[in-house]
């Protein structure tokens, strides 16, 4: 049995308070900049939890998730400019868009495995990328601007920075949450066997794909939530923010953070972001340095950051 | 122990399996009485891995029927085939590297609990698949190493696991692939031993190239040669048959003469 402190909880313990005490720190000293960086890290994370599900507990490596995070926003933004501004449409409307969009593609995709699954799930996030450059009536290749921000009544106001930020950071403890009750339960071990040995999980009488397909629109709607919440966060949708450049981002993120892991993919998104955003100031080739740096993380962290420090608090 | 059905649990008929210009399996035709422990034997190459795994649905026949439990099963996939009742062990060990001998077979055990679409429950905390797991384990002799990873299971220890995880299923009928494959003589005989009790619950079909487990287990022997059957029937008469003793004298010569 796993001792319930161990070095991985401490970490979520203290992500969890840094997260949440964050908007306190930014107020006190008055530093506006953080809480708009980790409002945006908060939405990624959100992102990574989905795509860490299907990479990391069911061994799907979909290289075209960021499309969800297009299709959620694009579902807030279209409805925008067509005059429907509250929340309580647009947000259901992206999962639900979010979630059709992985049914379809994942009951074709699900049918290769490999080098194959990974391509095609490339090829359909690029024409869903391709598919929104082509929308003229709602900004085309330039993006759409969101003039108002999801209404959702009195219950919350989404123009409050502190506001969004809570909401933003609810949703990811809500999607670490819902994981972690996925991957321990009944589905959850299936999928888990699944990853590990397809025709052993066949022959004691599992239907594979269609445990595969229920986990991939899982992930894929919960990845639609954040792109709900990042188009809210930038008031601004584009067809840039499902680019393939996108979900490599996003498995770096998961891969850099621990794969399988809880709070790896949060872990992941945090270093990915500072990193980024920290050295992109210091010198504009800062992928110079980001790219040696993840290999050096990738070869001798195997399981990422997460396992690093397990390791190192083994030793 | 359900009543002994009048037809025959599992029948094969003109089974026909053509792999480009050469037959695999040769108008076949073959049926497996309830509560036998039927032995299948054969040179190497008579065909009997792709008769297997035809019958468990990883291979589609060319031609021909199956049928099990009076179902015709021939286009059924693998795990419709589990849920029916029919399990098998690999002949190379196939089991969830990263999961412990108890996860293995309480996913087993779930399999036979219909479908597994719940998702808030902690499986590992559920009671009854624990006990199903731990009294398959026991069943085998592995209770001991039931929070074991599988990796860090010997190789004779994953064998016993891989018939854990087939028993865990309640299976009317139990496809050995080589379960003595690769265990030293201990673990051989503890493996016939194991057999012979298993025999007395459930129907079994033994693919195996040990001689001594098959006489020894054996109610009635098959033997194929190039995807037919050139015998079948009670281990002494097997023994005393003219072709069978040919057949495998022939190979024998094959294989000393290629070293």
């Amino acid at each position: 049995m796993i001792a319930w402190f161990n070095s991985r909880n401490v970490i979520a313990g203290l992500i969890v308070a840094g997260l949440l005490l964050l908007p306190v720190f930014s107020q006190a000293t008055g530093n506006l900049f953080i809480l708009t960086l980790f409002t945006r890290i908060v939405i990624f994370a959100l992102a990574a939890v989905s795509l860490n599900l299907i990479m990391g507990y069911g061994g799907m490596m979909s290289f075209g998730h960021a499309a969800y995070l297009g299709i959620g926003g694009y579902a807030v933004g279209i409805l925008a400019a067509e005059g429907i501004g509250s929340g309580f449409i647009q947000w259901p409307v992206a999962l639900l868009a979010s979630a059709l969009f992985a049914l379809v593609i994942g009951s074709l995709s699900l049918r290769t495995r490999g080098v194959y699954f990974i391509m095609i799930t490339l090829a359909f996030a690029q024409m869903a990328y391709y598919v929104a450059s082509g929308l003229s009536r709602y900004g085309g290749d330039d993006g759409l601007t969101i003039y108002k921000r999801s209404d959702f009544g009195s219950l919350i106001n989404l123009s409050g920075r502190v506001q969004f930020y809570y909401l933003c950071l609810f949703c990811l403890l809500g999607g670490v949450y819902l994981v972690w009750r996925i991957v321990n339960s009944r589905f959850g071990m299936v999928v888990q066997g699944l990853r590990s040995n397809e025709q052993r999980m066949q022959a004691i009488g599992f239907p594979a794909n269609r445990y595969k397909l229920v986990c991939f629109v899982i992930a894929g709607t919960m990845c639609g939530l954040a792109g709900a919440l990042l188009a809210n966060n930038t008031d601004f949708i584009s067809p840039a923010v499902m680019y393939w450049t996108r979900s490599g981002d996003l498995m770096v993120m998961v891969i850099l953070g621990g794969m399988g892991t809880l709070f790896g993919p949060v872990v992941g998104a945090i270093f990915y972001l500072v990193l980024e955003e920290f050295l992109s100031q210091v010198t504009e080739y800062w992928a110079m340095i980001m790219g040696p740096l993840l290999l050096l993380i990738v070869l001798f962290g195997r399981g990422g950051i997460l396992g690093l420090v397990g390791r190192f608090a083994r030793a | 122990m359900p009543e002994p059905l009048p037809e025959p649990l599992l029948s094969v008929e003109n089974l026909f399996r053509r792999f480009g210009g050469i037959v695999a399996t040769d108008n076949l035709s073959l049926e497996f009485a309830a509560g036998e422990l039927h032995a299948i034997i054969g040179p190497n190459g008579a065909g009997k891995t792709t008769l297997i795994s035809q019958l468990i649905g990883q291979l589609r026949p060319s031609g021909g029927s199956i049928r099990f439990a009076g179902e015709d099963i021939t286009h059924l996939p693998a795990w419709r085939r589990s849920r029916l009742g029919l399990a098998r062990s690999f002949q190379i060990t196939s089991l969830l590297r990263d999961f412990t001998a108890a996860d293995n077979v309480a996913l087993a055990a779930q399999a036979r609990e219909g479908h597994s679409f719940r998702f808030w429950g902690n499986a590992r905390k559920e009671k009854p698949l624990r006990d199903a797991a731990q009294s398959a384990l026991a069943r085998v002799g592995l209770g001991h190493r039931a929070e074991a990873l599988v990796s860090e299971l010997s190789h004779g220890e994953q064998r016993e696991l891989e018939l854990a995880v087939a028993l865990a299923t309640r299976p009317q009928l139990l496809l050995l692939d080589e379960p003595m494959a690769g265990l030293g003589s201990t673990e051989s005989a503890r493996m016939v031993k194991l057999l012979a009790e298993l025999r007395r619950e459930v129907t079994i079909i033994l693919v195996e190239h040990d001689m001594n487990a098959v006489f020894a287990l054996a109610d009635r022997i098959t033997v194929l040669v190039y995807g037919r059957v050139i015998a079948s029937g009670a281990p002494a008469a097997i023994r005393l048959n003219e072709e069978v003793k040919r057949a495998y004298l022939g190979d024998q010569h094959v294989v000393t003469r290629h070293g």
